[in-house]
């Protein structure tokens, strides 16, 4: 009993260890820059971040930019799924597809394809559609890669059940395939709207338009940094919530696996 | 009699990059309806893929198999395969799991989920309905496989190792399981296993089959009262028949290990 309680007492539960963590780095970084030792113009003190939260709602409208930055990264995911997972069946289906395209798609999903932004804004010009499509390009490749990986993995001796019910290969896939590799295409969706937010905002930020990118640029441009961290840091809060609750439903899905 | 299951001269040889092996030799077997047949042998003497030929699950190969005496080939829904692998679907409840056959061939829901229920009672798991396979035992799972293989009351019930994964006294529990099963429905039974008590358990005949090219080496009538039930192995006659079926498995079994040793020293 006396040496469950000691060794409670030397573990603490692991949220108070993430958030002392962050508290600890934050009252550094407050105590660092009221001291000097770092600008308070080029990094402002976390105090000064969390005030400016009341200008970015109230002066830049920033729940009309969340709201559009977001309606377009779900967007870009949306479409990005469905090309993604039929690309990805492709790929499962067709060996020599899967040999000679798998390895690219890997490639892929570590350039920085953010960069191809000229190309989209000469086809779509400056306005949602390129974002989408930078979005879409973004979540791609993770789709693609684990709904092939999905699908792959998928039991033999399930697929022989539904062949034993004399199933047709559709309703094979929609009934067995499909489901059985739905965690794993879930993990790749999930990813890829993690992606599609980065892309999304960086080429809000590099075209400025619209949302959450433009409002971060326009700040920058207008020198007001601290609300400009302010941006940043909503941006980064919102992506660790998307994180967290899509973490929480695959792991519901992989727990009825 | 026409027997209910009739697999004549039944042949395959598998291409390998050590070249062809011959995996069954000219298979003959017939089943009456209602007759529970096992067949026994080492590994590697076929049992699986004879299981997989007379499934549907493997096109090329030689001979014939008939049902009733009607040539077959590929999957029958009148042949319903266990399998000896884990096969319930996760993402189903025990009950959607043994529905899925009748889903599948447009049931109505109502209807399918009273012969599931019907179902889920015969094999032992009424309570089970709602659950995951994942928050069932391995011995529970398989009755769920079983169950949903009776869905659509097969001619024909085929297990392939169906207790292979599980532990010795939940072996004995789920034969008797069987046992029950089979003399309630009449069910004509084909059994794929290495285990000699269980054959002798549950069956009616046992063949034996030879290690590589399978063949079949001999045939046991087992003349054992029914109804039984796993209280049968303290028997003296029960003992005669495992020894009989020993006696003439050993030599195939040695020949069987003899080349997993040299496959295994030649890699």
């Amino acid at each position: 009993m006396a040496s469950a309680t000691l060794t409670s007492l030397r573990k603490p539960p692991a949220i108070v260890t993430r958030f002392g963590a962050l508290a600890l780095f934050l009252l550094g970084w407050e105590a660092a820059s009221r001291a000097g030792w770092i600008s308070a113009f080029i990094v402002p003190p976390p105090s000064e971040i969390y005030n400016s939260f009341e200008m970015l709602f109230v002066q830049e409208g920033l729940v009309d930019a969340f709201l559009r930055t977001f309606g377009e990264a779900f967007a870009a995911a949306g479409l990005g799924s469905v090309i993604g997972i039929a690309v990805g069946y492709l790929l499962h289906r067709s060996k020599l597809a899967g040999l000679a395209y798998t390895d690219w798609v890997a490639a892929m999903a570590s350039a920085p394809l953010v960069l191809l932004y000229p190309l989209f804004l000469v086809v779509f010009g400056r306005n949602s559609a390129t974002i989408v499509a930078m979005g879409v390009v973004g979540c791609l490749p993770p789709i693609i890669l684990k709904t092939k990986e999905g699908l792959d993995g998928v039991k033999p001796v399930l697929l022989n059940v539904g062949r034993t019910y004399g199933l047709t290969p559709w309703r094979q896939f929609r009934m067995i395939q499909f489901p059985a590799a739905l965690p794993t295409i879930f993990n790749g969706v999930r990813i890829g709207l993690l992606f599609a937010i980065i892309n999304v905002v960086g080429v809000e930020y590099l075209i400025v338009f619209g949302g959450l990118g433009q409002m971060i640029s326009d700040l920058g441009d207008r020198f007001e940094i601290a609300a400009m961290f302010g941006g940043i840091v909503f941006v980064i809060l919102v992506s660790v919530c998307f994180f967290f609750i899509t973490e929480k439903i695959e792991t519901w899905l992989l727990s009825s696996k | 009699m026409t027997p209910a299951l009739s697999i004549q001269n039944v042949a395959k040889t598998f291409s390998t990059a050590q070249g062809d092996v011959r995996a069954l030799d000219h298979v003959s077997i017939d089943i009456r309806a209602g007759e529970f047949v096992s067949v026994i042998g080492p590994s590697g003497c076929g049992k699986s893929t004879l299981m997989n030929i007379v499934g549907g699950l493997v096109d090329d190969y030689e001979g014939e198999v008939h049902l009733d005496g009607a040539l077959v080939r590929g999957c029958q829904k009148q042949i319903g395969v266990v399998f000896q692998e884990e096969s319930t679907f996760p993402w189903r409840t025990a009950i959607d799991n043994v529905a899925f056959p009748m889903e599948a061939a447009g049931l109505p829901r109502e209807a399918r989920m009273a012969r599931a229920r019907e179902l889920l009672e015969l094999v032992g798991l009424n309570g089970f309905e709602n659950r995951f396979p994942s928050e069932l035992s391995g011995g529970m799972r398989q009755r769920i496989a079983i169950a949903r293989t009776l869905a659509f009351q097969p001619r024909i019930l085929l297990m392939d190792e169906p207790f292979a994964a599980l532990d010795e006294q939940t072996r004995l529990l789920l034969g008797d399981k069987v046992l029950q099963i089979q003399q309630e429905l009449n069910q004509t039974t084909l059994l794929i296993t290495h285990n000699i008590a269980e054959a002798v358990q549950l069956s009616d005949r046992v063949l034996i089959m030879s290690f590589r090219p399978g063949r079949i080496k001999r045939v046991i009538d087992i003349d054992l009262p029914r109804p039984r039930s796993s209280k049968l192995m303290g028997g003296e006659k029960f003992g005669q028949y495992v020894a009989a079926i020993w006696e003439d498995l050993r030599e195939e079994a040695s020949k069987g290990l003899q080349d997993m040793e040299r496959v295994r020293a030649g890699a």
